[in-house]
């Protein structure tokens, strides 16, 4: 199959590839660029854990084509450190023990990022209806819950509550 | 052996280490999408394989035809059943349960019949996945499809399709001597049953169904094998016993032991489902004939349609009590499918079903039966939350009958140290009665029930049950090697997946005196570390924490003999505690592991702490109970949890964040097989709902805060009283949302899940719906 030259901003650089047209954005972050943080639990957009930030907005990279992201942006879970300083939303799933295989974990970080843009103070509500598109199958939430409002609150300059 | 003085292991110990909640050592690599699971492993020259599955739920294999997938370019290999050895039929004890090889094989592709939807019948490698998608589909199977039986009671009649013309009962007399689906029968007795149950005031009887559910791990199943021309393969994989993916590729495939070595990687959850194998001799099998590396990954379709789920069951309880509420006979009978070949966890459901009960006269039969669907795989505390979820409904009922108090009920028939369990052995040193005293004493048992939002139409309960799990033993190995820094690497083979590589070095930590940032510990393959079995049964941090304990004190027997050689004193004069040895006479100050290490060398060459367990007398079992409110939609039938508290003997939580995470997952897994989840099959076994879309795991917005108790009645075998939390959480909350939801409505559920439709077919037919007198209703 021909494949098609696609340039595009991957986590704060510019980068250059060819791909078929049939591949999805997450098989091109993973085969192609081996950027394997980016996870699939579904490829069918119910599971999240391959969120991205696509221009800022999150979205399932299962269910984007590659060819669809010519001149855009894209950010991945690995683009959310600053260099060796952990995102605040990355050490908050830490302290709060908010994994535990950790495989949805890239999806929740980025879905969380998006949502703390749009609403740096969120509800425990908006939290949990915004990350509904996010599935975990071994933390039941509530640690997620905990680690994405501790690092809100952080990130407003607030004293972040503890989870328990 | 350790010397005596270093015990220091008495429950009244005080712990450094042990009870605090340090970052995970692995956490930096997960939150920046550095950890590499099994998908992400990738090799020069690999190729992709996609499996072929079978379309009919029951069908003889005439014959396959590969020849226009072989002419499709960039197709580098195939293989069909008839590529697989032959294999004797044998049941084998393996990790928690039996294993008949020829089943795994016949499981891992098969050769003569198809026995579910999804089946594996031929593999491809080719040189993207895409090809490899577009070769499956040119191989032509032609099956001669018989009809499929897809329910355990159709399944036992006699005139139903019989799916293993070789299957015979086991454990019946007299011998069964003609096919049949039931593959075995587990009984207990005890007692005079008639007796007790003619003796007894009140006897309440029901049934129960509960649907097949999936493991549901996010992580697809995966296998990445790359064959040497010399023979030796080498398989990296997702999965929770390396070990026994090597046993089993080396039996099925017939291939020495040491001729393979698996290499376990991040794993993407398991819950039991990742025990055994699916895609590893398929990756080496096209590897071998090939001569490239191959990469096989399930799609979510697979996953559902071809692995894991536990079993669906249909469970009858009777329960007889005298007035003053002595619960004093049991009748029960279980009958779990066990998929497309034998081994359901019956045995442990019958087991499990009256665990937390003292029952002086009881009859508990089970039986094995082979569906339709796929061979099940362990799903955390495997078999008991059926049973739990139909003894707790009666135990509930029984209750209400009787007047009293449901936990005072559980609390007057508990089961503690020297009850004779179901089976026949006493339990050990338990904790039910002190988890029923934390479920009193919780800010949620003491809450009021308070209202709905919208209390036109929705009605509040407030629901509990209790769950047993046995825990498992088995075999680990750890090795502790002191670096010339005072470092220590701690290297053990237990596939990490919630925490218990720090779980264990905090182990290391403790009796080393070291700080746990100076443990590294990591994941060996099994090549590098002696055998370990399955992380399951709620083990790792037990089983194989013991080994890393021992291991420790070998370290430290070790470290005495290098520091008196330093002094030239006799060694019993040296003592080795928090990170220091000291010299008992001479006036030698204390040395620290930081300024020995370095000495290492000169004093004998460097120090590596062994040790090896088989932890099976080790095992403490584990008790747990939930605490569910609801709100019950009448108009919908929609039950919502609005409160839930887990209580759990987790004998000692070594790191309780940890520790809380294991309950509140198995928490809400309980919460999804009570409610939403289920396989739902069409007449001609096709599952119709191979997709998170529509097999309904409880996303966030499901659920409230899981409030997590932990109950710490220390486990006399284990030196720090460590019991294993994995599992139990999972049992107790089926049961108790269903009681939460008598609670509210009046109305009891005796099926799973208690999704829309099913509670409200069942509020109707109890007359519950949308009325003016709704104030009335919850007290029927």
């Amino acid at each position: 199959m021909p494949k098609t030259h696609l340039t595009l901003i991957l986590s704060g650089e510019s980068a250059e590839l060819l791909c078929e047209p049939r591949q999805t954005l997450l098989e091109v972050l993973r085969d192609e660029l081996d950027l394997t943080g980016t996870k699939e639990g579904c490829a069918t957009g119910d599971c999240g854990a391959c969120s991205v930030l696509l221009d800022g907005r999150a979205v399932c990279a299962c269910l984007v084509l590659a060819v669809e992201t010519e001149g855009r942006t894209v950010t991945t879970v690995e683009g959310l450190a600053d260099g060796d300083e952990l995102h605040p939303l990355q050490r908050a799933f830490l302290e709060h023990a908010a994994l535990q295989c950790g495989i949805c974990t890239p999806g929740f970080l980025v879905a969380a990022k998006a949502l703390l843009e749009r609403n740096p103070d969120p509800s425990e509500q908006q939290v949990r209806y915004e990350l509904a598109g996010n599935l975990c199958r071994c933390t039941g939430y509530d640690k997620i819950v905990r680690a994405v409002l501790a690092a809100a609150a952080e990130m407003r300059g607030a004293a972040a509550p503890r989870g328990s | 052996m350790a010397p005596k003085h270093d015990q220091t292991s008495s429950p009244e110990r005080r712990f450094k280490v042990v009870g605090t909640r340090p970052l995970r050592h692995d956490g930096i690599d997960k939150v920046t999408g550095r950890a590499r699971y099994g998908a992400d492993v990738s090799l020069p020259g690999m190729l992709h394989g996609k499996v072929l599955r079978s379309p009919h739920a029951h069908a003889r294999i005439l014959g396959i035809d590969t020849s226009r997938a072989s002419a499709l370019p960039g197709v580098k290999a195939i293989v069909i059943g008839a590529d697989m050895p032959p294999v004797r039929s044998r049941t084998e004890q393996s990790g928690e349960g039996t294993t008949n090889p020829r089943h795994l094989s016949d499981n891992v592709l098969a050769k003569t019949k198809v026995l579910y939807t999804g089946h594996a019948v031929a593999a491809v490698a080719a040189t993207s996945p895409h090809v490899a998608e577009e070769a499956v589909a040119l191989i032509d199977v032609r099956y001669e499809v018989l009809p499929p039986v897809l329910d355990v009671r159709a399944a036992m009649r006699d005139d139903a399709p019989i799916l293993h013309e070789d299957l015979r009962t086991a454990n019946v007399e007299p011998p069964c001597d003609r096919p049949t689906n039931v593959a075995n029968v587990v009984r207990f007795e005890r007692g005079d049953l008639a007796a007790a149950l003619a003796a007894a005031d009140v006897v309440v009887e029901r049934e129960f169904d509960t649907a097949m559910v999936h493991q549901g791990y996010i992580e697809p199943h995966n296998a990445v094998a790359k064959v040497d021309a010399d023979g030796q393969a080498t398989v990296w994989v997702s999965t929770q016993g390396p070990f026994e993916v090597r046993h089993f590729c080396s039996e099925i495939l017939a291939i020495p032991l040491s001729q393979i070595k698996v290499v376990p990687a991040e794993i993407g959850g398991g819950f039991g489902g990742k025990t055994t194998i699916y895609l590893e001799p398929l990756a080496i099998l096209l590897a071998r004939k090939s001569g490239r590396p191959v990469k096989l990954v399930m799609s979510r379709a697979e996953v559902l349609r071809a692995t894991g789920p536990t079993s669906g069951s249909h469970i009858r309880v009777k329960l007889a009590a005298t007035k003053g509420g002595r619960i004093v006979a049991a009748d029960a009978t279980l009958t779990y499918e066990a998929g497309a070949f034998p081994g359901s966890p019956v045995w442990a459901g019958a087991m499990c079903l009256l665990a937390p009960y003292d029952i002086d006269a009881l009859r508990i039969e089970g039986h094995d039966v082979v569906v339709n669907r796929p061979k099940t795989a362990a799903y955390r505390a495997p078999g008991a939350s059926n049973a739990a979820f139909a003894a707790e409904a009666v135990v509930d009922e029984l209750a209400t009958k009787l007047g009293i108090d449901p936990v005072e009920l559980r609390r007057k028939n508990g089961a503690r140290e020297g009850t004779p369990t179901p089976a026949g052995p006493r339990h050990k040193r338990i904790g039910l009665l002190e988890v029923l005293d934390a479920v009193e004493s919780s800010p949620h048992w003491r809450a009021p029930l308070g209202v709905p939002s919208d209390a036109s139409v929705k009605r509040r309960g407030r629901g509990v049950a209790t769950g047993f799990w046995f825990n498992a033993g088995l075999q680990s190995s750890a090795t502790i090697a002191i670096n010339a820094d005072g470092t220590a690497s701690l290297v053990t083979g237990s596939p990490d997946i919630g925490g218990t590589r720090t779980s264990c070095a905090m182990i290391a930590a403790e009796e080393l005196g070291l700080p746990v940032e100076l443990v590294r510990p990591s994941v060996a393959d099994t090549d590098s570390v002696g055998h370990t079995d399955v992380t399951g049964g709620s083990r790792v941090t037990m089983a194989t924490g013991l080994a890393v304990y021992e291991a420790a004190l070998d370290v430290k027997r070790q470290l005495r003999e290098r520091a008196a050689a330093l002094w030239k004193i006799p060694v019993e004069q040296v003592s080795f505690a928090d990170g220091h040895a000291t010299a008992e006479y001479g006036g030698h100050p204390p040395m620290s592991l930081a300024q020995l290490a370095p000495k290492l060398g000169r004093t004998g060459g460097p120090v590596v702490g062994r040790a090896t367990v088989n932890a099976q007398k080790a095992t403490g079992a584990a008790y747990a109970a939930a605490i569910v409110d609801v709100d019950v939609d009448v108009e919908t039938g929609k039950v919502d949890v609005v409160r839930a508290t887990v209580v759990q003997d987790a004998g000692r939580a070594i790191h309780p964040a940890y520790v809380e995470g294991q309950m509140q997952g198995g928490t809400v897994q309980g919460i999804g097989w009570a409610l939403n989840e289920e396989y739902v099959y069409n007449a001609d076994g096709h599952l119709l709902n191979a997709g998170f879309l529509d097999y309904r795991m409880p996303v966030a917005l499901d659920l409230p805060m899981i409030d997590a108790i932990i109950v710490e009645v220390p486990n006399p075998g284990h030196p720090y009283g460590v019991r294993g939390v994995g599992e139990v959480s999972i049992v107790p909350p089926p049961g108790a949302v269903a009681n939460a939801i008598a609670a509210a409505t009046g109305v009891r559920m005796t099926e799973l899940p208690m999704s829309p439709p099913r509670v409200l077919a069942a509020l109707h037919a109890a007359g519950v719906r949308v009325t003016p007198s709704r104030l009335a209703a919850g007290t029927r």
